[in-house]
């Protein structure tokens, strides 16, 4: 295991080594590190199967563009934590901030703490499972994808929302336009079950979560919709 | 014989085109959405001339002394600049607007005269970065396509802020222009109307972008440079914010900047022109004391001849971009599809329904049979012939004013032929020295 401290290497440095780009550590699967300070764009780009454990909070874009390898957080992560993630796994450990998995294309986005506002905002095919709770416009035109809340959602839930579907288990402060409560099937609780599973967050009960998506109203521009434009 | 129309007085006003507006409003009950740019004047560069040699500048030789036209773009944080051949460069349009065989002809045209094409919302096809040895990437709003490996096949990266037709304005694809091939690289369902985000998901302020930039260049490995691409407003600021945020390259669309599709009260309305715009980045680049050295200046909206292409240089741009031209280039509004043009209501030289996904030329369409006409080698082969007469009557310009290279033109070989002009560029009004704001 290769331990990379970031008190005393620098992060351009740091993220070459996670990226297998840096002469020496190419074969390494396994990363630890240490001292990242709230360290922006940390673990950015990375893109094959490694480990990654960070220990400590992390501040803006980490893990961003994701792809392939796994990353656990072990504290706090800033905004836009695995923005536009491809595949892969990020876990944040504590909170994460706005904009968690931004546009992320696919992968699975972990937030074991609560995420702030706009969690998912254009999500493109990612799942996102956050343990607790999520702040206003969350899944802000998510077009696909699933986004998992346990906890409660703040005002504008899936406001202006495409396919991506979300499953709540507490109550929504409100939706946005166009997001509606859907009828749950047994089909759509497995897939809930099996993104439960994959979280780790096997505690959570299927059975006790509704779910939302788009009510395709403002899919095509029709003026008796003015008031939601 | 047609009735005698000479005693009618059409009303400044309400004339024929504003009543036609108030009917359609009235009759669709919706805004009006369409393509190209500003239509109506504003102050350009025409409002400008050029001093040319005298009894105490001499010119160069036309042919034989050399005049350079290479911008080296980015060499302030990349590793590997772009350079081009000629200072005039292509706009982003994004597959989707248009056709895979107008990206395929603009990569084609592009290439061969070495200078750079640029993507679009939408993401990159196969088409544009087989066919472009020089591509932008954009990264917008929208992330429609947005993959780091894209990503790192660029040669430069340009984050959009905002484009000069619609400065805070998202995007709109109608939902007739949506294929299958444009609805999988977006991730949505098809025969919707999509609207592209007008602000970034997960940045807002310079604060952030400065931290977006860090973290493109980390996903890049620092190899290519980072554009920065503003709808002309608050032209100063938002180049010097640009600059502190960290990019390379500030783009800067002017008010006339041509679109896909945009609701026409956003075309006409919003932003200040190409004229003041490029003063005013060159102004800020200046102060920074990076002008023509640290960070270039690409400046873009209604660019459309040699002279257009000299006149920003001399103002302080590094190179132009072109959007609406080179379509033009490529075979709109032709005169030969004048018949299929009436049966669309519209007639060369006016069709502006780039929305609509009908257009006989096959350029702004996703319709595989319209697609079909246009042959990107033909196509791509004309724009190249207009690219080498843009950058010869740069050149011819620049030699009469005494440049050995189209950038040492300079605002002092210039003149304003109005007030306005002379105001907004900051070049002296004909035949006076007087610079309005600047005393007498
Ligand atoms: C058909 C079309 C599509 C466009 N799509 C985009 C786009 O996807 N992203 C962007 O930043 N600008 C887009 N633009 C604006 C151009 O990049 C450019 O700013 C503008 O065309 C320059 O002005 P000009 O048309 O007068 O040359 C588009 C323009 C046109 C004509």
């Amino acid at each position: 295991m290769n331990t990379i401290d970031l008190e005393t290497t620098d992060l351009r440095r740091a993220n070459r080594l996670l990226q297998g780009r840096a002469r020496e550590g190419g074969a390494e699967r396994t990363f630890t590190v240490t001292n990242p300070r709230g360290a922006h764009a940390l673990a950015a780009g990375l893109d094959r199967a490694i480990d990654v454990t960070i220990q400590g909070h992390v501040g803006y874009y980490c893990a961003g563009m994701n792809q392939k390898a796994s990353v656990t957080i072990e504290g706090n992560a800033g905004v836009g934590v695995a923005e536009n993630m491809m595949s892969g796994t990020v876990r944040v450990t504590g909170d994460a901030s706005q904009s968690a998995g931004a546009t992320a294309h696919g992968g699975l986005l972990v937030i074991e703490g609560n995420a702030a506002s706009r969690c998912g905002i254009s999500m493109k095919g990612v799942d996102i499972v956050v343990r607790g709770s999520v702040g206003h416009n969350s899944a802000f035109m998510a077009q696909a994808g699933h986004l998992v809340i346990c906890g409660d959602a703040d005002d504008g839930l899936g406001d202006s929302i495409y396919e991506t579907v979300i499953f709540l288990r507490g109550a929504a402060k409100g939706l946005g336009a166009d997001c509606e409560e859907k009828e749950i099937t047994a089909d759509d609780r497995k897939i809930l079950a099996a993104l439960l599973q994959r979280a780790g967050l096997t505690d959570q009960d299927p059975g006790a979560f509704r779910r939302y998506g788009s009510a395709r109203r403002l899919y095509n521009f029709k003026i008796d919709n003015l008031g939601a434009y | 014989m047609s009735m005698d129309t000479s005693h009618l007085r059409e009303s400044q006003i309400f004339d024929r085109a504003t009543i036609h507006d108030i009917q359609r409003a009235a009759s669709e009950g919706i805004y009006k959405i369409r393509g190209f740019g500003a239509k109506r004047k504003l102050p350009h560069f025409d409002d400008l001339v050029f001093l040319g040699a005298s009894v105490s500048r001499y010119p160069l030789e036309g042919y034989r002394e050399a005049c350079g036209t290479d911008v080296t773009l980015g060499a302030r944080h990349a590793e590997r600049p772009l350079t081009i051949d000629i200072p005039v460069t292509i706009a982003g349009m994004s597959f989707g607007s248009l056709s895979a065989q107008a990206k395929e002809a603009l990569g084609r045209g592009a290439s061969a005269v070495g200078t750079s094409t640029t993507t679009g919302d939408g993401g990159m096809t196969q088409e544009e970065r087989g066919h472009s040895t020089k591509l932008v990437y954009q990264y917008l709003p929208s992330r429609y396509g947005m993959n780091p490996d894209d990503l790192r096949k660029a040669d430069a990266i340009e984050v959009v802020v905002g484009q000069g037709a619609k400065p805070g304005g998202g995007g709109m694809l109608l939902g007739h222009k949506i294929s299958e091939r444009v609805a999988e690289m977006r991730t949505l369902p098809k025969d919707i109307d999509q609207r592209s985000a007008c602000r970034h998901p997960d940045w807002t302020g310079p604060d952030d972008l400065e931290i977006k930039i860090r973290e493109l260049r980390e996903i890049t490995d620092w190899q290519v440079p980072i554009y920065v691409k503003v709808g002309a407003t608050r032209t100063y600021y938002d180049t010097m914010l640009a600059v502190k945020s960290g990019a390379d390259v500030v783009v800067v669309d002017g008010m006339q900047g041509g679109t896909g599709a945009t609701q026409e009260c956003f075309i006409e309305h919003v932003g200040i022109p190409t004229l003041p715009a490029v003063r005013l980045a060159a102004e800020a680049l200046r102060e920074l004391g990076l002008h023509r050295t640290g960070v270039q200046l690409i400046v873009s909206g209604g660019i459309r001849s040699g002279a257009d292409v000299a006149k920003a240089i001399a103002l302080g741009a590094d190179a132009v971009s072109i959007g609406t031209a080179a379509l033009i280039a490529l075979g709109d509004n032709r005169p030969d599809l004048a018949a299929e043009y009436e049966k669309l209501g519209t007639a060369p030289g006016f069709y502006e329904d780039w929305q609509a996904g009908r257009d006989p030329a096959g350029i702004t369409t996703q319709d595989p049979d319209l697609s079909k006409r246009l042959d990107p080698e033909k196509a791509g082969q004309r724009l190249a012939n207009y690219l080498r007469v843009l950058t010869l009557e740069a050149q011819t310009l620049a030699r009469a004013c005494g440049k050995s290279h189209v950038r040492n033109l300079e605002p002092e070989d210039l003149q304003a032929l109005t007030i306005e002009a002379a105001a907004m560029a900051k070049v002296p009004l004909a035949g006076t020295g007087w610079i309005p704001g600047q005393g007498f």
